[in-house]
């Protein structure tokens, strides 16, 4: 595995972050209705600071929740990794307020599928809005983001890596071949 | 790929009894089962995760609780349930386990969930079938599930289980409870003292690594946790033990023996409970016991090792 590109460094990431908290602001009409769901472990890490931004931004305190999808991946029998499971925590009703569920990447879609039955079984959200840090495209399903922090069309073999402090030590975002 | 990409979550495809699992294993469905009390605690108490998978439950032996619990499991992950008890199936008409086992096979079922008297069954079915097998209990010999989840009560508890000395209560010599205890506790480092009359304790037991006490007021000082078996009403009284009466003098578990402990005992029975048999009333109701606790548990216990087997493949 090699790292072809940095396409985000530490300072890149926080710009992005903070276009992406002010875009949410301003679609949503701020922060009123607002709750911020991140799906572990990345779009957790990334979830907390577009939250920190947001309550900055607006003088408020968002409500922050994560979601674990192992349970609704639809490759579970086929995958020889074994996903690292833990729990889901949204320690607020989810019932009627604007969701902003946040990933590192998107690819296929299939994790935003499963984000998304995983959500609708905890309860009934007015709307739930996509945000991630990185689109890479080669979408297999019809799901788009509301908000993407950049959009890099990748070729197969090619990977989009997010590091997020919390996890990798560092934030950046690197194009990988595998 | 790299190596760590093979992993298997379980090191084998069935659960057959806690005898050889190693603590690793063991971890990793306490770890699982956690997560899927946070989903028990949902509106909507249930996960996709077994969607397209057949389990059949095959109850040789009559069950009310275990049988619920493991179909309350299996649903709440999306499976497809067939029951199956011996009162209505051909084994009363004289069926014999193989052909009972080749027409499940023909059915193409991925999981059987079994109980049955004999000990061993579980293992000829993982043998002959190309199906997970998860014993719920056969015999006098393994009860794996219900090892599994007093062991995570007692975890929740303690937050370990390493180093405590957890008191085992009852007719040893016929209990799968006990059994399954044995094993798990002694893989997770705690010590592990059986106490009943020498008629309920099998010669030898020592071997399993755990210390013998005939004298429940000698145990109680020394225990954090006592896990109460039932006493069969309807087989013991005249067989092994004189009276129901006299067990309950020696054996029962009474807040005025508890009392002599310095420390509170932690109280654990697999149900369903003889009151003021081999537990008390006031003991069974106190805030010590977690009898409950382990209700919640075995549903928990079950999805995760379900789960887990499901994504552990078998062989070819």
């Amino acid at each position: 595995m090699t790292v072809k590109n940095v396409i985000m460094d530490e300072q890149g990431v926080a710009r992005t972050l903070t276009r992406l908290a002010h875009e949410i602001l301003e679609r949503n009409r701020g922060a009123s209705n607002l709750a911020i769901v991140g799906i572990r472990s990345r779009g957790d890490s990334l979830a907390r600071r577009l939250a920190e931004l947001i309550d900055r931004i607006e003088t408020t305190s968002v409500p922050i929740g994560v979601l674990d999808i192992s349970f609704y991946r639809d490759d579970l029998r086929r995958r020889l990794k074994l996903p690292e499971v833990r729990s889901t925590d949204i320690p607020f009703p989810i019932d009627d307020r604007d969701v902003i569920l946040v990933d590192d990447v998107l690819f296929t879609g299939r994790t935003i599928r499963a984000a998304l039955d995983a959500l609708m079984d905890i309860g009934r959200p007015a709307s739930v809005q996509l945000a991630v840090l990185v689109d890479r495209g080669r979408r297999e399903l019809p799901i788009q983001p509301d908000f993407a922090g950049r959009i890099i069309p990748t070729s197969p073999g090619e990977v989009v890596r997010v590091h997020a402090k919390e996890i990798d030590g560092e934030d950046a975002v690197l194009l990988v071949e595998e | 790929m790299d190596p760590e990409q093979k992993e298997l979550p379980l090191s084998s495809p069935h659960l057959l009894g806690l005898d050889g699992v190693p603590a690793r294993d063991i971890t990793r469905i306490f770890e699982t089962a956690e997560s899927f009390k946070e989903v028990l605690g949902r509106p909507i108490k249930r996960v996709p995760s077994l969607q397209g998978i057949t389990v059949v439950n095959l109850f040789f032996e009559s069950s009310t609780r275990t049988r619920i619990s493991f179909e309350l499991a299996e649903k709440r992950l999306s499976a497809d349930v067939i029951n199956f008890t011996a009162s209505d199936s051909s084994l009363s008409k004289g069926e014999t386990l193989k052909d009972t086992a080749r027409n499940i096979e023909a059915m193409k079922v991925d999981m059987v969930v079994m109980r049955h008297s004999a000990a061993g069954a579980p293992h000829f079915l993982a043998r002959v079938l190309h199906s997970h097998v998860l014993n719920a209990g056969d015999g006098a010999h393994e009860h794996p599930t219900q090892g599994l989840l007093d062991m995570l009560t007692l975890k929740e508890k303690f937050g370990t289980l390493e180093g405590l000395h957890i008191g085992i209560v009852g007719d040893i010599a016929h209990s799968r409870v006990a059994l399954s205890n044995i094993y798990g506790l002694r893989t997770m480092g705690a010590k592990v003292t059986v106490c009943g009359p020498p008629t309920m304790i099998p010669r030898g037991i020592e071997m399993l690594g755990v210390d013998v006490c005939h004298r429940i007021d000698d145990l109680i000082p020394h225990v954090d946790a006592l896990n109460v078996l039932r006493i069969q009403l309807e087989r013991e009284a005249g067989a092994r033990i004189p009276t129901l009466r006299e067990y309950r003098t020696y054996f029962g578990i009474t807040r005025a023996r508890l009392e002599r402990a310095r420390h509170p005992v932690t109280i654990l029975h697999p149900g369903p409970i003889n009151r003021d048999v081999e537990l008390s009333a006031d003991v069974a109701d106190s805030e010590h016991s977690v009898i409950l606790d382990q209700v919640l548990n075995g549903v928990a216990i079950r999805m995760a090792v379900l789960y887990l087997l499901t994504l552990s493949p078998l062989g070819a």
